[in-house]
């Protein structure tokens, strides 16, 4: 076997330019499947946790007649009392925070212009706000008496010309049907870097929220974050009853998540196209070297190889190759990924309903992506080599030595 | 004590609507520590009869016993372990891996087979062997770095590498000068005679064939003397 080895190196390094360009193909191939692979796990990465700490939550608790799609205001659609359920929902210890939010629809009205937009009524001392407050581009954060103070996004305020200390008319959907209207003012410019949610999110304290609208003491949901993810269905359990809908953050984000999963299932495809691509070049390389080594395929055969082992000569030099290309992937593939998860690429103003996209995209491999691609890498290739492994292991000795 | 025993043996090549008659109803037995040459002029069939005796290839009938056994009933995997064990082979174009050194050329049928020697008997026996052809020297060099005289010289040690019952040269001297080939068949003489290993040449040179103990001459695919 050491012998074997031994040979199939020095096999490659007759010609070192056309192996290494061979490994060089398939080092490409890998190392952009590698970026790839990260990039698209990252952009979901951070879609989802955009969702869960903007909108969604870890878990939300709800009425049961609660439609987010209608985003209803009638008190019987919404949880009665919510300050109270959500101190008692605080006391789990997964629990990081519990808030309650009230969501209504309205539009803005600028100097030329209306833009509709989702109206959050929300708690500003509750740790899940923080996502807002740290994103305060200019202006004041919140106060949760604040009467007339509404938080503007930064696209939505650049869209309606505003800037912090600007009056705004609000108007909105009361729970009794009727539509209300109020002046505010613009007390601060905040960016969550999600431009999806910047683009249409109107913040105000939940009491002047619930005020607003008539909503009396009443939020559409119970906001919970956790201290771990994988707490979510343990703590969806516990909250549980038969007064309330407890959704968890994959329920809630299903087009996020749903999305993800399809675009694994693409990027499995992707990885079989372009390694098999790659691995044709090895394969070619590997043809040629049979051509060109035909008689001494004869000379092996004479002095009693057996097939077998002939046929394992041409796959380990395909093997060599294939980690050569691996080992290639690894390292510019890797710097790649290391540019896009320190730095990222930035992507504008991209996103679609449901799917909270930011405006750089960061990188973030996995270690099962990078194994799943070097052996994907290092079987297609093998695959591919049995076909001129074969052929030269089925050489007849006598028409070899004669030089095919 | 036969080594190898051909009857009847034909060979025909078909290429495409053409039939040639390499070898026509052969039939020749080799006995243990023979120095025999195969004569004949080109296209008569020696090369033929010389892969058909080394398992390179089947006849299309009649039959061939190597050891005792009929080789055209053994699959390749066995006709390739009847080479490794049996046989050796030196060719008229020296036939040497070129990315091995002389001393890996030697040992690779060593490697190959199924009783394989332990790491410092094989290299002694390497050594030895390179010694025999007088290459010791040489052991480090690869093909490209060496005349072709010293590559058939390779070429005969590797034959003998795996203690084989008989070895088949063909043309073992064309593509030498002279001298080379003088150097090569005294070699092959001297081994024959301490060893007692078999040899089988195919030669047309006079003076190739003046080194023979027994002289089969062929012409037309046919023995006519034996």
């Amino acid at each position: 076997m050491k012998q074997l080895l031994r040979m199939a190196w020095q096999n490659l390094n007759r010609n070192r330019r056309r192996s290494f360009f061979s490994a060089l193909a398939l080092g490409m191939g890998i190392s952009l499947l590698l970026l790839m692979a990260a990039v698209l796990d990252g952009e979901y990465r951070d879609a989802l946790d955009a969702a869960i700490r903007l909108q969604s939550g870890h878990l939300q608790v709800r009425a049961l007649t609660f439609d987010e799609g209608k985003t209803s205001l009638a008190w019987t659609d919404l949880i009665e009392k919510p300050g109270d359920l959500a101190m008692r929902i605080s006391t789990l210890a997964p629990v990081l925070a519990a808030t309650p939010r009230l969501i209504a629809s309205g539009f803005v009205a600028g100097s030329d212009q209306s833009v509709g937009v989702r109206l959050f009524g929300i708690d500003p001392s509750s740790p899940a706000s923080a996502p807002y407050q740290q994103g305060l581009k200019s202006g004041a954060w919140l106060t949760s008496d604040d009467r007339d103070g509404v938080l503007v996004g930064e696209k939505l305020a650049a869209q309606l010309n505003l800037n912090a200390g600007d009056k705004l008319n609000l108007t909105t959907n009361t729970s009794n049907g009727d539509v209300d209207q109020q002046a505010f003012v613009v007390r601060g410019i905040y960016s969550t870097r999600t431009p999806g949610f910047d683009n249409t999110t109107v913040l105000m304290p939940l009491v002047k929220a619930q005020a607003f609208t008539q909503a009396g003491d009443h939020a559409s949901l119970i906001f919970v974050l956790l201290n771990d993810i994988d707490q979510t269905e343990p703590v969806k359990t516990a909250l549980q009853t038969a007064t309330y809908d407890v959704r968890t953050w994959s329920q809630l984000n299903d087009v996020v998540v749903q999305t993800q999963r399809l675009s694994q299932s693409y990027m499995v495809m992707l990885y079989l196209i372009v390694l098999a691509i790659t691995a044709t070049v090895v394969v070619n390389t590997l043809i040629m070297a049979a051509f060109e080594r035909t008689r001494e395929i004869g000379i092996l055969s004479a002095i009693g190889m057996r097939p077998g082992t002939i046929m394992a000569l041409f796959l380990i030099e395909s093997a060599f190759l294939a980690l050569g290309g691996i080992a290639i992937g690894l390292v510019l593939g890797g710097a790649l990924v290391a540019y896009g998860t320190l730095v990222g690429f930035f992507i504008g103003d991209v996103g679609a309903t449901g799917l909270l996209v930011g405006s750089t995209i960061y990188a973030h491999l996995t270690v099962g992506d990078a194994v799943n691609l070097i052996v994907a890498g290092l079987v297609v290739t093998l695959v591919g080599a049995l076909f001129p492994a074969m052929m030269a292991s089925r050489m007849e000795p006598v028409k070899a030595l004669r030089g095919g | 004590m036969e080594v190898a025993r051909v009857e009847h043996a034909s060979k025909v090549y078909k290429i495409g609507e053409v039939e040639t008659h390499a070898l026509n109803d052969a039939s020749v037995t080799i006995a243990s520590g023979e120095f025999t040459a195969l004569v004949g002029p080109s296209g008569s069939g020696k090369t033929t009869l010389l892969q058909l005796i080394g398992c390179l290839d089947q006849p299309t009938s009649g039959a061939v016993f190597v050891a005792g056994k009929d080789v055209s009933r053994l699959n390749r995997n066995q006709r390739a372990d009847m080479r490794r064990d049996t046989i050796g082979f030196v060719f008229q174009f020296f036939a040497l891996i070129p990315t091995l050194t002389a001393f890996e050329n030697v040992e690779l049928p060593m490697l190959l087979g199924a009783n394989k020697l332990s790491d410092g008997e094989r290299r002694k026996r390497v050594t030895s062997l390179l010694e025999s052809v007088e290459l010791a020297d040489r052991a480090a060099n690869r093909p490209d770095q060496m005349s072709g005289g010293q590559q058939q010289r390779v070429a005969i040690a590797r034959a003998l590498a795996s203690k084989p019952t008989f070895i088949l040269a063909d043309e073992p001297t064309a593509n030498l000068d002279t001298a080379n080939g003088k150097q090569i068949m005294d070699i092959m003489t001297r081994l024959n005679q301490e060893t007692g290993v078999t040899f089988v040449f195919a030669t047309h040179d006079q003076r190739v064939i003046s080194y023979a103990r027994r002289i089969v001459t062929m012409r037309d695919g046919r023995i006519v003397e034996s």
